[in-house]
């Protein structure tokens, strides 16, 4: 049962992943990019909590907890930049 | 979780299955939604909406397999934080992604900032003929509402 879910889990994951990796390789905008790094960020996120619960364990808790925290300042970060340089781009 | 479990274990453990796996299968539903959507306001509603739902199943999967009280709190300030700071990076990617036109007009249903766009892009059509009108040309950063400094403005 616990291999049966690993392996489930692991093989799910890994399509997620490998399909926002694509996305922020091929992705048509910055913004796109930045979409699917946080969207990486949670699949790595999802892949902490089953290693925790499938393992019974609770190493990486203060892990997710401060990603959780702080794993949405790069996104408001870069659109943050985006805006303004478009901005000025606009304005000139 | 146990190896040949028996009774509550089993049940127990077959309900984590069933968490850890619909929680796995939120990313790939996010994932699968960035790959397939045609915009980025679209595949921002699928990037950000699963990820609660799935941190939430795997969550609740850890808090059954700890079985231990004060794991639960610690579970919930996680999911709570999570559930605060999602809307705000997404707040931020689809307001740069506007105001940067990275969106598909034809596939909204409704642009409730249309009719704010076009009135602040009148008011400063009216500001520029009125600069061009007067003689000397004072400010050059008068109508700009993003509020970006050190761009050569007349400081003194």
């Amino acid at each position: 049962m616990k291999d049966i879910v690993l392996i489930v889990a692991a093989v799910i994951l890994s399509l997620a992943a490998a399909g926002a990796i694509y996305r922020i390789a091929v992705g048509p905008s910055l913004l796109d990019r930045v979409l699917a790094s946080d969207v990486l960020l949670a699949i790595l996120g999802a892949a902490l909590s089953i290693d925790m619960a499938v393992n019974r364990h609770l190493n990486n808790l203060v892990l997710l907890v401060a990603l959780t925290l702080i794993g949405f300042v790069g996104s408001v970060t870069v659109a943050r930049f985006v805006a303004d340089r478009r901005g000025q781009v606009n304005d000139s | 979780m146990t190896p040949n479990a028996t009774g509550v274990d089993a049940v127990i453990d077959a309900v984590t299955a069933v968490l850890l796996i619909a929680g796995a299968l939120m990313s790939l539903g996010a994932a699968i939604g960035l790959l397939r959507f045609p915009d980025l306001m679209s595949r921002m509603h699928a990037a950000t909406k699963p990820q609660v739902l799935g941190l939430f199943l795997v969550l609740a999967a850890i808090g059954l397999q700890m079985r231990e009280w004060w794991v639960w709190p610690i579970l919930a300030v996680a999911w709570i934080f999570q559930l605060l700071t999602v809307p705000v990076s997404a707040h931020m990617v689809g307001r740069a992604g506007y105001r940067t036109k990275h969106l598909h007009p034809e596939l909204l249903s409704t642009d409730e900032l249309e009719a704010v766009v076009l009135r602040a892009a009148g008011e400063r059509a009216a500001e520029k003929a009125e600069e061009a009108g007067s003689d000397v040309p004072h400010s050059r950063n008068g109508g700009h509402t993003g509020g970006t400094t050190g761009n050569g403005g007349p400081s003194a």
